[in-house]
């Protein structure tokens, strides 16, 4: 395998390439210009140059999650790393594979307050899943294929290759290690039989039982889905999503009970209050889903499948745990299910049906219609409506467009959802959906956004338009921080401190000024029209929409409330204050 | 210590509530244990650098107590470390520990051994103790009954190196407080299986 000596930085790309990597985010700087003068002299590997380090991360983010595949980010030493952090934090939170690579000063440097130094491997480690300081040429392409096996095996997350400018300079043979068995690192894919068995079992006597699905079913793969959801189908249990679990169960299914968790599904959080048997595929009972933990389905016996050890009895303690693959898991169950042909408990699941149906009633989503300012529930029915049949990738921002778009946006497959789930991180949409785009070329890519999170990275705008990237960005503008404000309404009086956006942009302007297209839609007869416009146009769009500026999201379960305390609309929120205790919840 | 080794409940194998109706339904479920724990955990890792601040970022960033910690590398031709440490908690921290020290990817090995023990825990310490006239004699004595050596000595002053259990060094270290006291240097836990059984 070993060749004649070729720089670090050659070695890295061969590495790449070994790897399958077809795309990478990055932006240049003196610690990385061998590497990008090594990326220049080929053409396998595509550069995307982004604007802001930030959002190299959230692209790749996007990337990864719409094609399961390890994203990759290069980026400088010094600020380019530190501002990198808040995307490795944010695929640290939500299991995203990403390799991100970061120059550093030269070794012998290193430790002196050297210009653009900063102690990278020291501040990433409690953001990234693993990182490296390659100190020596020797063990660069072993370190490079290592970083890709550790980011996507086992729970995935973001790896960082620390590089110092002189061990890039340096000769040494190429070793491809792809496919090398690591040395501690090597996590459990199999379930264990007998665990599964009990599951099978207590899973067939269930009278009241709910499938909760999770991002981990989604990081286990399309084909993972696929079994889960022929498996769910056969057991005939209602199944609800987490936010990051969108997709993995389709959501036109009549099993489905949609979202589950803080802004979930009325039907969902009851069903998860009163069933006696959970079955947790992939989810990690997060407190935007348990709410208050005493009172979290406290008649259940929970079932949890999880690739992470470290997930299970972390905050809710678990009768029957299961670490696995979602894939390999679920294929067990199958087998075992059908081996043991298992007699489910018809009458006890028609009434838990009828009682379900009760609460389906009760049609949680219903707002105030009007026909003379947009409210963004409609924005968003008007928006569905227009691009289901299309194949559609929708990304977000965080706040209030982010629940309604996850409320009223429906998923029959995985990977089409991409959202800042665990870290909440606002300006995320907007870079995340150019790297679905780039990875989707013909597809239809929506940034559901709003006007405050977009901001956030609004520089990516020059992005879309050097690649031609036809992103849709489809800004929710309420002129508020939306959830902010909404918190501030429910919690502290009505005080509305700082949430209000003065001297907002005129964001048609703004997109024209970037070189791209900018449409508004202000009117309630004008909505249909313009999203009409935006999906008709072959670049990048965005879209001012002028929506409700006091509407509220519902339903909704106020911090420290149990499950069954849901609030619907704003009428319920006058009839029950919250808490004390549940004021000083985030 | 031994009133501390409670048996924990296992994760991956152990099933703590019967199955089919055996078990009250709900009765483990979401109650907060509230009792604390000791327990002493090797961690076996690579010797690479970063490794231990890898261990402890990971007990300060996710609020988990140290109460001792020690490392060295044990084996120079595989560069394997073990770190020691001593850990409190309620049982379902203590699980948490172990499971958030094992997928860190340079570890090699977690063992509890206050679960999987009987095991030997030592500490080692250097005491300083500056006096002269009967307290000299007296700490002289005294050290000659916990077998404590005398490493290093001058005319106003003994150093004495002391290896045994926790409760062992802190009583010594108590009567010499009275004694001229100056100085106290202690490694921390190191621990080890009883019986022929590796970790």
């Amino acid at each position: 395998m070993a060749t004649e000596p070729i720089t670090g930085a050659e070695i890295i790309v061969k590495a790449l390439i070994d790897q399958g990597v077809e795309v990478i985010f990055g932006y240049p700087g003196g610690a990385v210009l061998p590497l990008y003068d090594a990326l220049f002299k080929q053409n396998k590997v595509r550069h995307i140059l982004v604007r802001h380090e930030q959002a190299a991360v959230h692209a790749a983010e996007g990337y990864a999650r719409s094609t399961g595949k390890v994203g990759v980010v290069l980026v400088t030493s010094g600020p380019g790393a530190t501002n990198a952090v808040t995307g490795l934090t944010d695929a640290l939170m939500d299991s995203i594979p990403i390799v991100c690579l970061t120059g550093q000063v030269p070794t012998h440097l290193i430790g002196n307050d050297a210009f653009q130094e900063a102690d990278t491997t020291g501040i990433t480690r409690p953001c990234t899943k693993h990182n490296y300081l390659v100190k020596s040429v020797e063990d660069l392409s072993r370190k490079v294929h290592e970083a890709f096996y550790v980011a996507r095996s086992g729970r995935p997350g973001p790896v960082l290759l620390d590089l110092p400018k002189d061990v890039q300079q340096a000769k040494y043979e190429y070793v491809n290690h792809a496919g090398q068995r690591h040395r501690t690192y090597n996590p459990v894919q199999k379930p264990d039989r007998a665990q599964v068995e009990k599951v099978v079992e207590l899973m067939a006597g269930a009278k009241r039982p709910i499938f909760y699905v999770g991002g981990g079913a989604v990081n286990s793969g399309p084909l993972a889905c696929k079994m889960l959801t022929d498996f769910i189908r056969l057991t005939g249990f209602p199944c609800t999503q987490t936010l990051m679990g969108l997709g993995a169960f389709p959501a036109s299914d009549p099993l489905s009970l949609g979202m589950v968790g803080m802004h979930g599904m009325y039907e969902a959080n009851h069903a998860m209050h009163d069933c006696d048997v959970m079955i947790n595929i992939g989810a990690r009972f997060d407190d935007r889903v348990t709410g208050r933990l005493n009172a979290f389905s406290p008649g259940s016996k929970k079932i949890h499948v999880d690739i992470d050890p470290s997930s299970i009895n972390k905050s809710v303690r678990v009768d029957l745990p299961v670490v696995g693959d979602v894939g390999h898991v679920v294929e067990e169950m199958m087998r075992i299910w059908k081996a043991r042909q298992v007699k489910t408990d018809q009458k006890a699941l028609a009434a838990w049906w009828d009682q379900i149906n009760k609460w389906r009633a009760r049609d949680c989503l219903k707002y105030k219609a009007s026909d003379t300012i947009i409210k963004p529930q409609f924005a968003l029915e008007r928006l569905y409506a227009a691009v289901k049949d299309k194949d559609f990738y929708i990304t977000t921002e965080v706040g209030q467009h982010q629940m309604w778009a996850a409320q009223f946006l429906k998923f029959d497959k995985p990977n089409r959802w991409m959202t800042s789930g665990g870290l909440g991180t606002m300006g995320y949409g907007l870079p995340a959906a150019y790297g679905v785009q780039v990875a989707h070329p013909e597809s239809l890519v929506i940034d559901v956004a709003g006007e405050a999170s977009i901001m956030m990275n609004i520089q990516e705008m020059a992005t879309l338009v050097q690649y031609r990237l036809p992103v849709k960005i489809f800004i929710m503008n309420n002129k508020w921080m939306g959830m902010v404000r909404q918190w501030q309404e429910l919690l502290h009086g009505g005080r509305y401190s700082e949430s209000y956006s003065d001297a907002l942009p005129d964001f048609v302007k703004l997109a024209e000024a970037f070189g791209a297209n900018g449409l508004r839609a202000s009117k309630v007869s004008e909505l249909d029209d313009v999203i009409k416009e935006m999906i008709a146009i072959k670049g990048p769009v965005m879209v001012d929409v002028a929506v409700d500026e006091k509407e509220n999201c519902f339903p909704m379960i106020p911090s420290g409330a149990p499950h069954n305390e849901m609030l619907l609309g704003p009428e319920d929120q006058a009839a029950k204050p919250v808490s004390e205790e549940g004021m000083v919840l985030v | 210590m031994s009133d501390l080794k409670r048996r924990n409940l296992g994760i991956v194998s152990g099933v703590p509530a019967a199955i089919g109706g055996a078990g009250q339904i709900g009765e483990s479920t979401s109650v907060k244990d509230i009792t604390i724990e000791r327990h002493t955990m090797s961690v076996l890792v690579d010797n690479e650098s970063g490794v231990l601040a890898r261990v402890i970022g990971l007990f300060s960033g996710r609020g988990y107590n140290i109460e001792s910690l020690t490392v060295a590398e044990v084996d120079a031709a595989q560069h394997l470390s073990r770190i020691t440490v001593v850990t409190t908690g309620t049982p379902m921290i203590i699980e948490q520990i172990k499971n958030q020290l094992q997928r860190l990817v340079p570890v090699h090995s977690v063992t509890d051994l206050t679960v999987e023990g009987p095991s030997l825990e030592r500490e080692m310490a250097l005491v300083k103790v500056a006096s002269t006239g009967d307290k000299r004699v007296e700490a002289l004595r005294i050290a000659d009954i916990f077998r404590a050596r005398v490493v290093d000595a001058t005319i106003e002053s003994f150093v004495f190196e002391m290896t045994g259990s926790t409760e062992k060094l802190n009583a010594f270290i108590g009567l010499m407080q009275p004694l001229g006291l100056s100085d106290v240097s202690r490694t921390g836990i190191v621990a080890m299986k009883r019986g022929s059984g590796t970790e």
